[in-house]
């Protein structure tokens, strides 16, 4: 393969995923010979050059200056040569992205993409060929700086190490923290396995975070065998964080499980401002409540980002939500979300990153926030974004012990579009069978009569939303007339409800309030019933039945029968509903 | 890397452009033409792990824009309407397969579009008794795909014996993991309401050198977005699979 091919297969690496243009124009190579080694910003690498294809016993070499190991494909940053010459298998994590204590060193890895395709032979070990980092320049070099960038490229751009970029640019972005579950983790594994080998090590053990959450409380052996599997790898690699569960009788009984994984990350401190986030789940995009990029990839992706800690994004134009306005008693960031997403529609944000400000989200505390980002995905967006503030370094004070820098957008960042509400104008809404975006006010759909009313999942399982529910329920003073089943996200929400006191119940628990009020005693965390999993799963809905639920997605068969009928809704209306029996707007009550 | 046919329904053919594929391989593979759905022999992929192989022009593959995979896909369609959700396209409870185990795989693929509801689908896309699936070719409106993000759903359709979606648009998520995985084809129309001209069953054509998208049976012609660079990279079997062809990750032991 000549040269120049090598380039164009590289571009072909590149343009992935129905994107059309180079990230950034590749440096021009005249000949075979010329040096392909991409130069880190410290210093130029001074290197033997032709030597190298001479012969072919000494495929490596150091540079005289800071010692580093250069190979025609890699650079291999601080390993003696003995133990390159004598490994089978380069770990992933050395290998490509250099020690993970190095400062910079990521920042300024660059492999080389070498035209010699006959020394080829002599490096038969593990060895990925990226995209070069591309080199920072500054703006005033390229004389394009015409506007600012948005808190979404900005983010992008640190992880990338570019100084600017624009929106449609595809870029390797270095990964935070990437999250599996046990539904998609046995599915990444399999294929990092097969792609990087059986023996191949994780890029970095404390930068992924295993949290079955999914199919726990079920006898389905496959969904159990699913968990042992996450188990075995977590063991192998050492996963720093990994939220096991044995005992599925009883989840008190084990002290690591967490429960719903994206509650999980942001109260075990996993999500940070400026980060970037990847899970294999959709709603990953939850953890933009924290300021940081978050989206949810495939199990292939994963894999990918499991060996190298890089994944090849786009970056999204930025859609603009200003909310402003006193928030009503009666309205709950839900209401928000689906105001919103009835709005844009189910489509109306793909390939767009949401972001979301104004007077009114700065009102909201961390859960409030998190339930807005959540549904992100619903509009069909990339991710969801709201600025880190005091409330934010608030909720991360004592969650973790890393540093963070957080990002905001340019004031004149350009956004693609900008839609502004009058929170203190809005009524409490539903979306309607079959889509998220069909958007009704929940009092005209009173006479919808209803047969269970349900409260989990990551988008309203948390504190704050069984919170709301006790309050309903405290104000009417009455029971159910539907069955209503409570799923809280965690152990920690589980806690909180049998803890801490409602206000203005006198030092009620919601725990207390649900019993009096009739509800089904809170079930083991999990993801439970919202998008119904085994047969045997609590609350899942095995006949044709109305349910007005609390979580994210109402397509048809989403909670387990095809004919079943759910009405998404906040936990203010969810537990109004609970006590008519109809779709029930919570001003009845509040 | 093994190959095997497997004799299943799906009526189907992959025919390769002889321009850029001049060396058919003998033996392996056989290219026929539809007539009769009962007389089928394709080679749809068999198993998650081992992919058909493909025949390698002497040149390693351009990347020239307006190159595109020189591949054409015929047989029955099945059509469906806009927001297909992954939960319509594989249910969550059988996610608890994994895909990358080559038995479960192919259970993945008898559960595809198990989640469609009867009362707007009354065609099973698989007949009951049945592992795969005799429409090689979806049809469908917009936002494909939306909704969880589970890989199990283009895997699901390829498992199945899916080939080509051809719909007006995607949801990125499942529109990522299709090229990721190699599994489908994410096609996009380049006009709406052609799922409205199709019916169940009809005949079909979807050529990708010449981006159109034929309607044998309505005797209607549709013109398609270029597949772009997305191609190739399903063509060789997934963005790993594209990697290692091109050259730029070398075997892993």
């Amino acid at each position: 393969m000549t040269c120049g091919t090598a380039l164009l297969s590289l571009s072909h690496w590149l343009l992935v995923l129905g994107i059309s243009s180079l990230p950034h124009p590749l440096p021009e190579i005249s000949s075979a010979r010329a040096s392909l080694f991409r130069v880190p910003t410290h210093h130029r690498h001074t290197l033997p050059s032709p030597s190298f294809s001479s012969n072919p016993s000494t495929p490596l070499h150091s540079c005289k200056n800071c010692k580093r190991i250069f190979s025609d494909y890699i650079i291999l940053y601080s390993l003696p040569p003995v133990l390159l010459m004598a490994a089978t298998i380069v770990p992933a994590h050395a290998a490509f992205f250099g020690a993970k204590k190095e400062i910079g060193a990521r920042a300024s890895f660059s492999p080389s993409i070498s035209a010699h395709r006959c020394r080829k032979h002599a490096l038969n070990k593990v060895l990925a060929v990226m995209s070069p980092t591309q080199p920072s320049r500054a703006p005033s070099t390229t004389g394009s700086v015409k506007h600012g960038m948005t808190m979404t490229e900005k983010i992008l751009a640190k992880s990338s190490d570019r100084s600017k970029l624009e929106p449609g640019e595809n870029i390797w972005v270095n990964i935070d923290v990437l999250m599996t579950h046990d539904v998609c983790g046995p599915g990444t594994i399999g294929i990092f396995k097969k792609e990087f080998g059986k023996n191949a090590k994780v890029w970095d053990r404390e930068k992924i975070v295993i949290i079955p959450d999914h199919y726990i409380f079920t006898s389905d052996e496959r969904a159990n065998r699913n968990v042992d599997i996450i188990r075995d790898f977590a063991l192998e690699q050492n996963i720093k964080y990994f939220y096991d569960i044995k005992d599925l009788s009883n989840f008190k009984v084990n002290p690591d499980y967490k429960g719903v994984c994206h509650v999980a990350l942001a109260q075990e401190g996993h999500c940070r401002p400026g980060e970037v986030l990847l899970g294999t789940d959709s709603h990953t995009c939850n953890a933009g409540a924290f300021g940081q990029f978050a989206t949810g990839i495939g199990n292939t992706d994963a894999g990918f980002v499991m060996g190298t800690g890089k994944l090849l994004l786009k970056v999204p134009p930025t859609m603009q939500f200003v909310l402003d306005g006193e928030m009503p008693h009666y309205l709950l960031a839900k209401d928000l979300i689906l105001q919103i997403i009835g709005e844009i529609t189910v489509a109306g944000a793909t390939y767009k990153s949401m972001e979301f400000v104004g007077s009114t989200v700065e009102s909201l505390n961390m859960e409030e926030r998190m339930t807005l980002c959540n549904m992100v995905v619903e509009a069909g967006g990339k991710n969801g974004v709201v600025p880190p503030d005091e409330t934010t370094f608030k909720y991360l004070e004592g969650k973790t012990s890393l540093n963070y820098e957080p990002v905001y957008s340019d004031e004149s960042a350009k956004f693609i579009s900008e839609y502004r509400f009058d929170v203190s104008k809005l009524e409490p809404v539903v979306a309607k069978p079959h889509s998220p975006d069909n958007r009704a006010l929940a009092r005209e759909c009173k006479d919808v009569k209803i047969d269970r009313v349900y409260i989990g999942s990551c988008t309203g399982g948390k504190t704050e939303d069984f919170m709301a529910a006790a309050k309903v329920f405290l104000a009417s003073g009455k029971k159910v007339k539907v069955p209503t089943f409570l799923v809280p996200a965690t152990q920690k929400v589980w806690m909180d409800l049998y803890s801490l006191p409602v206000p203005g119940s006198g030092g009620k628990t919601c725990s207390q309030i649900f019993e009096e009020a009739g509800c089904d005693t809170p079930a083991s965390p999990s993801c439970g019933a919202c998008l119904g999993g085994p047969r045997d799963t609590y609350a899942r809905m095995n006949e044709p039945m109305v349910c007005v639920s609390t979580t994210n997605r109402n397509f048809p068969g989403r909670m387990g029968h095809k004919e079943g009928q759910i009405y998404l809704a906040s936990p203010y209306t969810a537990a109004a509903s609970a006590l008519t029996g109809y779709v029930t707007d919570p001003r009845e009550f509040l | 890397m093994a190959t095997t046919l497997s004799s299943i329904q799906a009526p189907v053919s992959t025919i390769c452009a002889s321009s850029q594929r001049p060396h058919c391989p003998t033996g392996t593979q056989s290219l026929l033409f539809v007539s009769k759905p009962s007389n089928y022999t394709i080679f749809a992929k068999t198993s998650y792990s081992f992919k058909p192989s493909k025949i390698r022009p002497i040149t390693a593959p351009r990347a020239t824009p307006s190159s595109s995979p020189p591949t054409t896909f015929h047989g029955q369609c099945y059509v469906l309407g806009d927001n297909i959700d992954t939960d319509q396209i594989i249910p969550a409870e059988h996610l608890t397969l994994v895909p990358s185990k080559p038995d479960e795989y192919k259970k993945l693929g008898s559960f595809a579009f198990s989640g469609l509801p009867t009362s707007l689908y009354p065609i099973p896309f698989i007949q009951p008794g049945t592992d795969s699936t005799q429409y090689p070719i979806i049809i469908a409106g917009a936002n494909f795909g939306c909704g969880s993000s589970r890989e199990h759903a283009p895997v699901a359709l390829g498992a199945a014996g899916v080939r080509a979606v051809v719909a007006e648009s995607y949801a990125r998520i499942f529109f990522r993991n299709s090229v990721a995985t190699g599994e489908v084809y994410p096609i996009e129309l380049e006009h709406e309401g052609v799922n409205k001209q199709c019916t169940t069953g009809d005949i079909v054509t979807v050529d990708l050198e010449r981006n159109v998208f034929i309607n044998h049976t309505k005797g209607k012609e549709f013109v398609l977005k270029p597949i772009g660079d997305a191609g190739p990279v399903i063509d060789a079997g997934g963005i790993f699979a594209y990697a290692r062809k091109t050259g730029m990750i070398s075997s892993v032991v």
